[in-house]
């Protein structure tokens, strides 16, 4: 039963990948386009199975960079979601402006932060991940303690609760599904951040600089480079989907949300 | 009037002198939402507060609940200033939102004002039960609040806000969003166990037909600003049934009702009027 329903959700993707393949590479000889424009699925498999030793190492490079950023920005977040909610002035200082910074492409940063550390450090690939996560983390969260169900507030301050109280019964288990939406977005931005951030000058380490240096002398190697940055992303995501996954199973509402 | 047989002996399970209620006072928001209320609750009397939209009877719950504070004048509930008896706990109270906390299941939602009173856990387990039992929903302590239907979740709400054993239950149509079979199974129930519990109950509502049927008076009120107008006295004894709801005396208490509501009925279609050009 459990097996069918699986595999019908998984055909479908599954045909029209090998379909979409197979017309590349069709493509590619019937119009006979140069390497360099764009090789062949083959060939790109081909020299991801020659190079896998180093595709390995740059995406562990770059993976490290993401899960780093990931967990400091997100304890960052989180931390700092808490003071908002426990400082309004402070949120109706900080609020409006980390949703501001949110909506530019802030990673640009890096070039600074490469200027503040030595060359081959990792640490401003890593900062700029924090960074990109922190935002994400922190209004999601910061939301999350802050819209808590008018009801509920009522009955805790019937009950007398005090504000820890409060804090503890109702606003952080509200909080949870948003850190875990937050995940859910901040997993594959920190991915893409990572590689991206290697574009900006410091070591030739990473999956990111990896794919520019191989793209004029080995358009095929670059492409498998490019292949080893969509799965080091598919893992990230697979990730956040699992752990979102245990703690709905661990009984939040299938609604989501808090009514 | 309002000064009910609650005077006879003991602190009234509620007693509301002189008060007044303005909302952003000093604004061009400006709203007079109670003036000039008086109301006793006698210990163990059931008592329902209904008007149309806007004449503040939810407001004079939360006050008695101590949610909000009066502008002017005085809140007692068993004797005592109304932020002391929430500090103490009381009063029990349920809303038209059950507000079930989803990630805690049924049991642990009737356990919570005991945890926050800090009652150990064996103790509130077996509460916990009790009150379940109580409910008629023990079989179902260990689901999820969102695994049961509406009117499953008002009982666990009720049920809850009896845990910590108060005297007085305030309660804010708590029946509103059922259906109308659901509903008076709720009302029975309902008088069924504040009569087991000997529980005072404060009721807000919409429907004529439940709050004669559920109180010993009903308290009619009109709108903008928020009055007492009228208190019904229903004289239909303590005991009531399915039986009651043909009764020729209960029929005569709601035509009563209503017609103490008629005058308001175009005010309120005013009023809701004018409340959304106010926003």
């Amino acid at each position: 039963m459990m097996a069918a329903r699986v595999l019908r959700a998984v055909w479908p993707p599954v045909v029209f990948g090998v379909a979409f393949l197979c017309l590349w590479e069709l493509a590619v000889v019937v119009f006979d386009w140069k390497p360099y424009f764009l090789p062949r699925p083959s060939r790109i498999w081909v020299e991801f199975v020659d190079n896998f030793g180093l595709i390995r190492k740059s995406a562990a490079v770059s993976g490290a960079n993401a899960l780093i950023g990931l967990v400091a920005g997100t304890v960052l977040g989180v931390a700092v979601s808490f003071l908002l909610m426990r400082f309004r002035l402070l949120n109706d200082m900080l609020s409006p402006l980390a949703v501001a910074l949110n909506a530019i492409p802030i990673f640009v940063l890096v070039a600074v932060f490469n200027n503040m550390f030595s060359l081959t450090s990792e640490v401003p690939r890593r900062l700029m991940v924090t960074l990109v996560v922190y935002f994400i983390v922190l209004v999601n969260v910061a939301k999350g303690l802050r819209q808590v169900d008018v009801t509920h507030l009522e009955l805790l301050r019937s009950y007398a609760a005090t504000p820890t109280q409060v804090l503890r019964k109702a606003r952080i288990p509200n909080a949870v599904p948003y850190l875990f939406t937050a995940l859910k977005i901040a997993a594959p931005a920190a991915v893409i951040t990572a590689f991206v951030a290697e574009y900006f000058g410091g070591s030739q380490n990473g999956l990111g600089t990896r794919i520019t240096s191989n793209l004029t002398a080995n358009t095929a190697a670059a492409w498998a480079y490019v292949l080893g940055a969509c799965l080091l992303g598919l893992a990230f995501f697979t990730i956040s989907i699992l752990l979102e996954s245990i703690t709905t199973s661990r009984g939040a509402s299938p609604r989501g949300g808090n009514r | 009037m309002s000064e009910g047989p609650a005077e006879a002996g003991g602190a009234a399970a509620v007693s509301v002198r002189a008060v007044s209620k303005v909302f952003n006072r000093g604004t061009v928001k400006q709203v007079d939402a109670l003036v000039d209320i008086d109301l006793t609750v006698a210990p163990g009397e059931f008592v329902s507060l209904i008007g149309p939209s806007g004449c503040g009877k939810s407001t004079l719950l939360r006050l008695i609940g101590n949610l909000i504070e009066p502008t002017t004048g005085e809140v007692l509930v068993n004797g005592k200033p109304a932020d002391r008896a929430r500090l103490d706990q009381d009063y029990g109270m349920a809303f038209q939102q059950a507000g079930l906390f989803d990630w805690r299941s049924v049991a642990k939602n009737v356990e919570l004002p005991l945890e926050l009173k800090g009652w150990d856990k064996a103790r509130r387990r077996a509460r916990a039960e009790e009150m379940l039992a109580l409910v008629k929903l023990a079989e179902f302590a260990d689901h999820r609040p969102w695994q049961l239907s509406g009117g499953m979740q008002q009982r666990v709400a009720i049920a809850r806000a009896l845990a910590a054993g108060p005297e007085l239950l305030l309660m804010d149509e708590p029946f509103g969003a059922l259906d109308e079979m659901t509903r008076e199974h709720m009302q029975a129930e309902l008088l069924r166990i504040c009569t087991e519990t000997k529980t005072s109950v404060v009721f807000v509502t919409h429907s004529i037909p439940e709050a004669v049927y559920l109180s010993e008076r009903v308290v009619v009120m009109s709108p903008r600003p928020g009055r007492i107008t009228q208190i019904v006295d229903v004289e239909l004894g303590r005991h009531r049934d399915v039986d009651t709801r043909e009764d020729a005396g209960y029929f005569k208490k709601v035509t009563e009702v209503r017609e103490a509501l008629r005058g308001f009925e175009v005010d309120e279609l005013d009023a809701v009027g004018q409340g959304v050009d106010d926003r």
